[in-house]
């Protein structure tokens, strides 16, 4: 008898996606559904979708979705969160989305620790929009707004999201993963599925961020954009996990008693 | 329930307690800063949440994620907090989900001052965000009115599945007056929302989204819209009117606080034997037109009053067309007294 | 014995997939699916070895991967 090892999860609906050959969104989605079937969330789950080339997310995933505006995913995310906190709810967001317009959002839900988990999706650029500068390009990285590359006198540095986020102190799980890379794919399912399953504990906020690739904007066929991520990227976006609920809090805080 | 001595701001969030509100999500700014405090220290009493957002950006997509859920939320804010939640009311009108704003409107443009202003009337009636959309919006003129009308509020919202604001200023914020709530609502006892996010267990997912990208689709949400307003239209008119009769003087359109200064100049002037009547419009939008043209009717001279430089006389003269509309307002903050407004009835009706 | 499917109306040609076969017996196709891409298509079924490398690498989820008996399993996922 044939077994099924790899088949479509239930989480992702029958249909094919709008993103671009190769593009790496699509080994995403599918690792966030298989996340979720694994865990059994579905039939509880709600996720946000962006504005980006993710904004159709709604259409693939088989499960509950809004549609945030630019950035805000996360303000939104945490009213659904508050109003129903039995629900899983996911973000799935884009570097411009996430680290430019939505900055103060993301802040924000990180340091109130809210129970959700969030996908970001880093491929420095704005992929939907057709290739402009993200605050994440890297220097010297040609975009259609910095035609001769992204100049750190004047843009400064990429943002680096993890690296931010974890300095927060409110307990949280930060991690950074790739798809870009086959044998990494196990593993970033391993981050996706313990982001999920910390907010099923109702323990803390998660993000996990993708280095991903835009082989479209970036103007490489899809295996050479995975190369780019791996030499260009990885080693100003390390991969690995930058927090845990379980690290103590920094020392010197001193806890106000409440009243009894 | 008894009547109790409140101010503005604390009844407008005592109301959304009772009609059943759970959440509020919003940031600090004077003068509606009393409804956040309020709603902070009383909420843990009927296990209701409140949650400071870091910008009235946040705060207000946070009601629309809110909303989304099928809960029954609100924000408060005043006009520079508004102009920033213009994002979300635009996408919750896209979305077609309810949700209640309230803005206590300070004085502008910019940062302006925090006296009290009607400056807000064009951005509520008009251009509360971007695309082709409507809100309703509902103005008190005391706070028992204020707490009333937030009860309607919700029960509007539900009903289009729209956004819906409330529009006060300062005044009705800050002052004291006796309120009597009606009766609290079970926010579980409220109808279900079949279309609302809550996990796709046992039926089809729910998607609520503001993006359609093929034209006719959106054009479909376009007329679907309008339908709506027009229904809002036809159902939703509210107003008050004040000494009308049959040959008056002078006939005085005011919302809001300056109704209130207009009642008192009228009161003190027909004991002189000058007959003014008084059209408020409570609801800014749908605006009474035709309520409002029949008082024009009546009278031998038109004239707004407003704390702005003239905004609503805008549908003073939709209501009547052909008359000449006069105005009187201040600005700034600056409140004129009933004597300032019946000294200017006289010159009116002198002239 | 492995088996691998490639749907091949779904697949988007990126070829992501051919590169991730340790067996390398994964080719491109020389006509276009409705779509309009060359696909993916096993050159030398023989040779799989069940690992799921296509798979995982696969952005659209075109390829299904049964097994009947032994497998090498590369990465636990
Ligand atoms: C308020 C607002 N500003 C700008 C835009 C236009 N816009 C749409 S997507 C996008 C960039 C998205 O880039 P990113 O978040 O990196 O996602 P990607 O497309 O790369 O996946 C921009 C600027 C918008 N929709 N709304
Ligand atoms: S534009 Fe870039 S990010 Fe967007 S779908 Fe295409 S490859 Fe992916």
């Amino acid at each position: 008898m044939i077994e099924t090892i790899f088949s479509r999860p239930e989480s992702l609906r029958e249909v094919s996606t709008h993103y671009c050959p190769g593009c790496t969104h699509g080994i995403t989605h599918r690792l966030i559904a298989e996340v979720l079937d694994e865990l059994g969330l579905r039939e509880r789950t709600v996720g946000v979708a962006p504005v980006g080339c993710a904004v159709l997310a709604y259409n693939y995933f088989n499960c509950d979705f809004a549609e945030a505006a630019h950035g805000r995913a996360p303000a939104m995310a945490t009213g659904i969160k508050r109003c129903r906190p039995n629900l899983i709810v996911f973000t799935y967001q884009g570097d411009g989305d996430l680290a430019s317009i939505g900055t103060a959002e993301i802040f924000h839900a990180a340091n109130r620790g809210e129970k959700f988990t969030v996908i970001f999706v880093n491929n420095a650029i704005y992929g939907m929009t057709g290739g402009q500068m993200a605050p994440t390009t890297m220097p010297n990285q040609k975009a259609t707004t910095c035609p001769f590359g992204r100049d750190v006198e004047t843009a400064g540095y990429p943002v680096r999201v993890c690296e931010v986020l974890s300095k927060i102190t409110t307990p949280s799980y930060i991690a950074r993963v790739t798809a870009a890379v086959p044998k990494e794919i196990p593993r970033a399912k391993d981050a996706l599925r313990k982001a999920f399953q910390y907010q099923a504990e109702n323990r803390c906020f998660s993000l996990v961020e993708f280095v991903s690739t835009c082989p479209t904007n970036w103007g490489m066929n899809p295996l050479k954009a995975c190369e780019w991520a791996v030499s260009d990227m990885m080693p100003y976006y390390p991969l690995g996990e930058f927090k845990t609920p379980d690290d103590p809090l920094p020392a010197g805080l001193n806890l106000i008693e409440g009243d009894e | 329930m008894a009547r109790v001595l409140m101010k503005g701001n604390e009844a407008i969030g005592e109301a959304a307690i009772r009609a059943g509100c759970r959440f509020f999500f919003g940031y600090p700014i004077t003068p509606q800063s009393e409804v956040p405090e309020y709603l902070a220290k009383r909420f843990p009493e009927v296990d209701g949440h409140f949650i400071q957002a870091e910008s009235e950006v946040a705060a207000s997509n946070m009601i629309y994620g809110a909303a989304c859920s099928g809960t029954r939320v609100l924000t408060t804010s005043s006009s520079p907090g508004i102009s920033l939640m213009s994002e979300a009311i635009s996408y919750c009108a896209g979305t077609e989900v309810p949700v209640v704003f309230v803005n206590i409107v300070r004085a502008g443009p910019g940062l302006g001052g925090i006296l009290p202003s009607q400056g807000d009337y064009w951005q509520a009636t008009r251009g509360m965000g971007h695309g082709d959309f409507r809100i309703l919006v509902l103005a008190p003129n005391c706070v028992q009115e204020a707490a009333d009308l937030i009860m309607l509020a919700f029960d509007l919202a539900d009903k289009y599945t729209n956004p819906v604001m409330i529009l006060g200023d300062g005044i009705i914020g800050q002052m004291m007056e006796p309120v009597e709530f009606g009766e609290m609502v079970d926010p579980e006892t409220l109808p279900e929302k079949p279309w609302a996010l809550t996990g796709a267990k046992g039926r089809e997912p729910n998607i609520l989204t503001s993006l359609f990208l093929d034209p006719n689709v959106l054009e479909a949400l376009n007329q679907r819209l309008l339908a709506k307003y027009r229904q809002m239209e036809a159902v939703e008119k509210r107003w008050e009117t004040y000494n009308i009769s049959d040959n008056m003087d002078l006939a005085v359109y005011a919302w809001g606080t300056m109704s209130r200064i207009g009642k008192t100049a009228i009161d003190e002037l027909k004991e002189r034997g000058i007959e003014i009547g008084l059209f408020r419009p409570i609801t800014l939008y749908p605006y009474p037109y035709e309520a409002a043209g029949e008082v024009a009717s009546k009278a031998k001279k038109l004239i707004s009053i407003e704390l702005s430089t003239g905004q609503m006389i805008d549908d003073v003269r939709l209501a009547a067309p052909g008359r000449e509309v006069n105005f009187f307002g201040r600005q700034g903050g600056i409140v004129p007294t009933p004597e300032d407004v019946r000294d200017e009835f006289l010159k009116l009706i002198e002239s | 014995m492995p088996m691998i499917k490639v749907h091949k109306e779904t697949c988007k040609g990126c070829e992501l997939c051919i590169h991730a076969c340790p067996q390398e017996i994964l080719v491109m196709s020389k006509v276009l699916n409705k779509k309009g891409y060359f696909y993916a298509m096993v050159e030398d079924p023989g040779r799989c070895i069940g690992c799921a490398m296509c798979a995982l690498t696969c952005p659209d989820v075109a390829i299904e991967v049964g097994v009947q008996g032994t497998r090498y399993v590369l990465y636990e996922y």
